[in-house]
């Protein structure tokens, strides 16, 4: 009985964490398109519901009620496996991120490896995906997509390791408390400007969505798929995205700090300026959606290894020997 | 403690068959995923015990990148429509004697090593200025690696870098005829580079290139 009660405090406190990242993934696919459309001087979805607010559970029943067509010439089992890896690790990275100092699902002590170590997987379900389809189209946009990801983990990895000189622990909640007195973003704000952009390469957003680019593939690896297998990409891409938007909020933003420490701003909660900080960098997300046109793959090798690379590089030889000379390392 | 044999069961379980199932999927891509799922449970069984640091390392590394190239690799050779006819073909049975004797070999190196471990646990000096029971496994490593085994360190991260240069010009050549863009180039083209005025003649035309 007692390995019950565990088990079910557990299960409640997975579902009060999943459910909200859930409804907040179809929250925010209405913020994209919004913004994607006020940009074009459109409306966008507008219609169903309050300011077209319940759009996304219009398209998911849509989906649920069509067809799941799996090509006859495919490989089944992982055709199947596909849409299920990209769901579920864009869902169980969640598990780690602090909402407050005490609001959070497993406090390990290896927290931003395993939100490292969760994001380079999520490469396989695209690589799972395209080549199940068997198919030209989705493989090509698999194997783009597979060497994308991997370059720019590369950068992400080296710019992680720079927050983490300036804090000395791999605990996420210690990263936040890191910076009670001065977000990251503003010493190293150069790598907040390269993680930003790794992390549109590393969710495949524009202008670096090529596993996807329609003028060229279709669809990429999401051709083939169709219903609630294609929604689950779909949600999946959009739950990676929400990831990355808190992994930068919490590694430069302060994570659920408030962003001044006085009367007015420490009545709000942790959880909400958690929540504003990963919408204003999904903002910004959505904007550059709308803005910067696709680049050409080699154009997007070659920034991602000869430049960031280098550059993250040389800030994280710059950063250990100011922390050194000035004797500012963390020493616990 | 019942629940940690329950969870230490479930992972070496599937490990052990994943680790077979690699070998006798019949399709190559299978055996790679396989792989994956082996070295994913052999890191839930590293995080068991308590090396999380190891354990989400073994992920980032093999699972997050080695695998991939694995699978770049498989996908690209087109070795899953082969269905492996080498290995049920006669030629087989030759390599099974080899085979044996390296699985020997590394069985017998197995138990030496862990066997030397277990009867004698000072065969190693461990270093003791730590207190291993008071840290976490992360800062201990974190507090030896750069500085008692900076040596041992730096060795292995030249012996990679030396690999990966010796793949490099192994495999590099250069070819001809491959257009590439220079930013430079581009950039510092004038107006007089590009663009000439000329008088052309009528019924003539004009040659612009030689």
């Amino acid at each position: 009985m007692e390995y019950l009660s565990i088990f079910l405090d557990q299960v409640y406190k997975i579902l009060f964490l999943l459910i909200p990242v859930l409804v907040s993934v179809a929250m925010v696919v209405w913020l994209d398109r919004r913004v994607w459309a006020f940009v074009q001087k459109r409306q966008g979805p507008n219609v169903v519901g309050p300011f077209g607010l319940l759009q996304t559970i219009a398209d998911a029943l849509k989906y649920i009620f069509k067809e799941i067509i799996i090509p006859s010439s495919s490989n089944k089992v992982i055709f199947i496996l596909a849409p299920i890896v990209t769901m579920t690790l864009a869902l169980i990275a969640w598990a780690v991120i602090p909402f407050s100092a005490t609001q959070v699902l497993a406090d390990i002590n290896v927290g931003i490896l395993y939100l490292f170590a969760v994001s380079s997987l999520g490469v396989y379900g695209i690589i799972m995906g395209g080549w199940a389809s068997n198919s030209k189209y989705p493989f090509l946009g698999a194997i783009r997509s597979a060497a994308q990801m991997v370059s720019y983990e590369v950068s992400i990895g080296v710019i992680i390791i720079n927050v983490l000189l300036c804090v000395g622990s791999l605990n996420l909640n210690d990263i936040v408390i890191a910076q009670q007195n001065l977000w990251f973003v503003l010493p190293l704000f150069p790598m907040f400007v390269i993680f930003f952009i790794s992390a549109l390469a590393e969710t495949n957003r524009p202008p670096f969505d090529l596993p996807e680019a329609e003028a060229e593939l279709v669809a990429g690896y999401q051709t083939e798929y169709s219903g609630m297998m294609y929604a689950m990409f779909w949600l999946g891409e959009y739950a990676n995205i929400l990831l990355m938007c808190a992994m930068g909020a919490i590694l430069f933003l302060g994570g659920w700090l408030s962003p001044l420490e006085i009367y007015p701003f420490t009545l709000v909660p942790g959880p909400i300026w958690l929540i504003l900080k990963i919408l204003l960098l999904f903002f910004l997300f959505a904007i550059v959606k709308a803005i910067v046109p696709r680049y050409r793959y080699d154009q997007l090798m070659k920034l991602g290894w000869k430049v960031f690379l280098p550059l993250s590089l040389i800030w994280v030889v710059f950063t250990a020997s100011y922390l050194f000379y000035f004797k500012l390392l963390p020493v616990n | 403690m019942i629940a940690h044999s329950i969870f230490f069961y479930t992972f070496s379980i599937i490990a052990i068959v994943s680790a077979i199932m690699v070998t006798a999927s019949k399709n190559t891509v299978h055996s790679v995923f396989f792989l994956i799922l082996d070295f994913i449970s052999i890191s839930c069984l590293f995080i068991m015990i308590g090396a999380e640091f190891l354990g989400m390392i073994m992920l980032i590394v093999y699972v997050g990148a080695v695998a991939v190239l694995f699978l770049f690799v498989v996908m690209m050779l087109n070795v899953a429509q082969q269905k492996n006819q080498w290995f049920s073909s006669e030629e087989s049975s030759k390599h099974i004697p080899v085979g044996l004797i390296i699985s020997t070999l590394i069985f017998v190196e197995l138990i030496i090593v862990v066997g030397g471990w277990k009867y004698k646990p000072d065969l190693f000096d461990i270093n003791n200025s730590l207190e291993l029971s008071k840290v976490s496994n992360t800062h201990s490593l974190g507090q030896v690696l750069y500085t008692d085994y900076i040596h041992i360190f730096q060795i292995s991260g030249m012996i990679l870098l030396v690999a990966m240069i010796g793949a490099i010009v192994l495999t590099f050549r250069k070819r001809e005829g491959v257009k590439t863009q220079s930013y430079i180039k581009q950039i510092s083209r004038e107006r007089s580079d590009g663009v000439s005025v000329l008088k052309v003649d009528s019924n003539k035309g004009v040659k612009i290139d030689d």
